[in-house]
């Protein structure tokens, strides 16, 4: 999609419109996210553990899907068309809230369809904009996009605000304006976004291929290192409850502190993919996790209250950004184009699983041990991964472009 | 298809779109129906024999009102007073609400009988549960808070309390020592939620969650204390007598909730048949009398009472209406 002639465009065109698609769809699911718990909880008076149930534990769900949709994607070289399957399920999932009335049981089928819509969509459109770009931009490509996405994640509530300014108590028009943005993400991803040409050669066994895809040069090592430092991240939730517990935080302050790491999230992104890009992405997600390591020994170390929110928002802010799209932008390359759907979806799918590992135990640690010894032991444990990921790197390092790759 | 028909495509279907949600905003009205209302009284949380709750539909939606108890559907009196969630009793009322914002937060307004606000708290999160002790000296609060990770989902709940008598506040009752057979529970993920007190000021009982469990909790204020005492509860609510505790429970493989009546003695435990989808921490109307709120098809919630032993189903005693309190 590049032009032939002329300078080349800082970022893709389609890299630009899944941008636009995720910002439109973000700003849909935020929508509904700011108002369900209102909704949930004072509209129909349900109890904290049944909108825990609804919130529900379906991950594992989610993680069959996104390797199966990586897996689809791949063999009917169609990442356009599983991305967008994805989109209209999600989008379906908000009108379906709209005609859910009261229903816990419906309200619960309807964000598990969210999810799973979400989980089939990320590995196709990653593995889009991976293929859009050139081989020495994706650090800036994966940047821009989650920047957009996250612009999409902040003003959600405040488009929710808006609506309910206009029809107070209102929920289902928050929900109908939801379904609005994710039609017009749908729209926006048909008309703008091309199908990254199919490569010459497809995959001969896609199921086998994809299993050998685990042997290719600097696949295993990679899943063994990300899986190392997902093992030792302890989770947003921890980190904020940590930070609670050390301060004597005025309580209803306590939800600005998501949206402010989103907000430092939201400005690094774009520059951090163009330093990944130079200084190296492997490098550069390291950087995220030492960001993640002095977050944990801030919130260790005594400090005064002040410093404390702002060190830790902008180190969070920074881990995101440094690790998010940059995981991606470092892994493309591992995989030929026509696997790499495939190959992301793994690499994903990795990541979450073991994070979500990481988040449980520091619980049980916490609970067993007590909260400083569970910092010191995840501080340790973050070290420990990060020495694995520095070692041998200079050596084998990751290859910036293989067979059947881009363009 | 040409860049400019692209946009052109693009734009018209955002300004199509823009114009349905228009057009559902000025057809579809926020709620069915609008309740005549009785003439506005004077503000006396004091005055006996009242039923109070908030109304929950139409224009008047979250407004309190008042009635005759006893009086079936008579017309609402409303005060000028909106509330998420609202308790009166001993001539104090709290009142949970929303703050709007771009992200959920709320304040609970602790107010005297005449309903002047006499303390404000910011909370975090979205109103849950609201009580005053009989006396009306100590009033409890519980907000149910999101958010509180950016990634992830996962929920927790912040319940405060505050002591009139000498103006203490405690934010979040997280911190109390907790013992399960005598042995202290430390856990990151306890959540406490729908406090209830004893006639004395002192005894408390809530729910705490942990693990993906509920227990009640029994809790003595001046020792700062707080005991496990029995798995599967949520929402407890005192007896005047002190002695039976109304909750609701999970039954049939924890897929619906019930209420059911433990005597605190014997440990005996009465399920009362009929309450199935009950989600509201129930209040004692009398000795023998339950009120609880319930959602309803259509959007609607109502207001339910039940009798605490017999075996007789519920009967609607509010439509419209929710956080039932008796004066």
């Amino acid at each position: 999609m590049l032009p032939a002639s002329g300078p080349r465009p800082a970022v893709a065109g389609t890299v630009v419109a899944l941008g636009a698609v995720s910002f439109c769809t973000d700003v849909s699911s935020e929508m509904v996210a700011a108002v369900l718990p209102l909704y949930l909880v004072v509209g129909l008076g349900l109890s904290p553990v049944q909108v825990g149930l609804l919130d529900g534990a379906q991950n594992g769900a989610t993680a069959l899907l996104r390797l199966a949709g990586g897996h689809l994607a791949d063999r009917w070289r169609r990442r356009k068309l599983v991305a967008g399957i994805g989109y209209a399920m999600s989008a379906a999932a908000k009108a379906a809230l709209v005609a859910a009335d009261t229903a816990a049981t419906s309200i619960g089928a309807a964000l598990l369809l969210d999810r799973l819509g979400k989980g089939l969509r990320t590995a196709p459109r990653d593995a889009l904009i991976s293929l859009s770009s050139h081989p020495g931009t994706q650090g800036r490509a994966f940047g821009v996009h989650r920047a957009m996405d996250t612009a999409g994640a902040l003003l959600g509530p405040l488009a929710a605000l808006a609506v309910l300014a206009a029809a107070p108590g209102h929920y289902p028009a928050v929900f109908v304006a939801s379904t609005a943005f994710a039609v017009l993400g749908l729209v926006v991803l048909a008309v703008f976004v091309t199908e990254h040409p199919a490569p010459a050669r497809r995959a001969a066994a896609p199921v086998r291929a994809g299993i050998a895809l685990l042997r290719r040069p600097g696949v295993p090592t990679l899943c063994v290192r990300v899986s190392l430092l997902g093992a030792v991240t302890i989770g947003d939730s921890f980190v904020y409850l940590i930070l609670q517990r050390r301060l004597d935080f005025p309580l209803a302050w306590f939800p600005l502190l998501p949206l402010g790491v989103a907000a430092g999230y939201l400005m690094l992104a774009a520059p951090i993919g163009r330093l990944a890009d130079r200084v190296g992405r492997w490098r550069t997600f390291l950087g995220g996790h030492t960001a993640l390591l002095a977050t944990y020994l801030t919130l260790a170390v005594p400090s005064a209250a002040g410093p404390l929110v702002v060190g830790v928002i902008a180190l969070m802010g920074f881990y995101y950004a440094a690790t998010d799209g940059v995981l991606m932008a470092a892994a493309a390359p591992l995989f030929p184009a026509e696997l790499r759907t495939t190959g992301l979806a793994l690499v994903q799918t990795v990541h979450a699983l073991t994070r979500a590992v990481g988040a449980v135990a520091f619980g049980a640690a916490w609970t067993a041990w007590g909260l400083s010894a569970a910092l010191t032991v995840a501080a340790g444990g973050a070290v420990v991964a990060l020495l694995a990921g520095v070692i041998g790197h200079g050596r084998d390092r990751f290859p910036r472009q293989v067979t059947g790759g881009v363009r | 298809m040409s860049p400019r028909w692209r946009l052109a495509v693009t734009t018209a279907a955002a300004l199509a779109l823009a114009l349905g949600v228009a057009g559902y905003l000025l057809l579809v009205p926020p709620h069915s129906t609008t309740p005549a209302l009785g003439p506005t009284i004077a503000p006396v949380l004091a005055q006996p024999g009242r039923l109070w709750f908030r109304m929950s539909a139409g224009t008047t939606h979250g407004t309190i009102a008042s009635a005759p108890s006893g009086a079936g559907q008579a017309m609402p009196a409303p005060v000028p007073l909106h509330c998420d969630r609202f308790h009166t009793a001993g001539g104090t009322g709290v009142c949970v609400r929303s703050v709007p914002g771009p992200v959920p937060t709320s304040e609970a307004l602790v107010t005297d009988a005449r309903l002047v606000v006499r303390q404000r708290v910011a909370l975090p999160g979205v109103a849950s549960r609201a009580r005053v002790s009989a006396s009306g000296h100590l009033v409890a609060w519980t907000t149910f808070v999101t958010g509180d990770s950016y990634a992830q989902g996962g929920f927790s709940t912040r319940t405060g309390l505050l002591d009139l008598r000498g103006g203490n506040l405690v934010t979040s009752i997280e911190d109390i020592p907790l013992y399960r057979d005598g042995k202290r529970l430390r856990s990151p993920d306890l959540n406490y939620w729908g406090m209830t007190f004893a006639a004395d000021d002192d005894r408390f009982y809530a729910t705490v969650a942990t693990n993906g469990r509920t227990y009640l909790v029994e809790g003595r204020l001046g020792r700062w204390r707080a005991d496990v005492r029995r798995e599967n509860v949520e929402c407890p609510s005192l007896a005047a007598d002190g002695n039976r505790v109304a909750f609701k429970k999970r039954v049939d493989g924890a897929k619906v909730w019930r209420l059911a009546v433990l005597d605190l003695a014997t440990g005996r435990e009465t399920e009362l048949p009929g309450t199935d989808g009950v989600d509201d921490q129930a209040l004692w109307l009398d000795d023998q009398t339950l009120a609880y709120g319930m959602a309803v098809a259509g959007g609607r919630t109502d207001i339910f009472v039940v009798h605490a032993g017999a075996a007789t189903p519920p009967r609607l005693l509010r439509s419209d209406a929710t956080s039932p309190a008796v004066t």
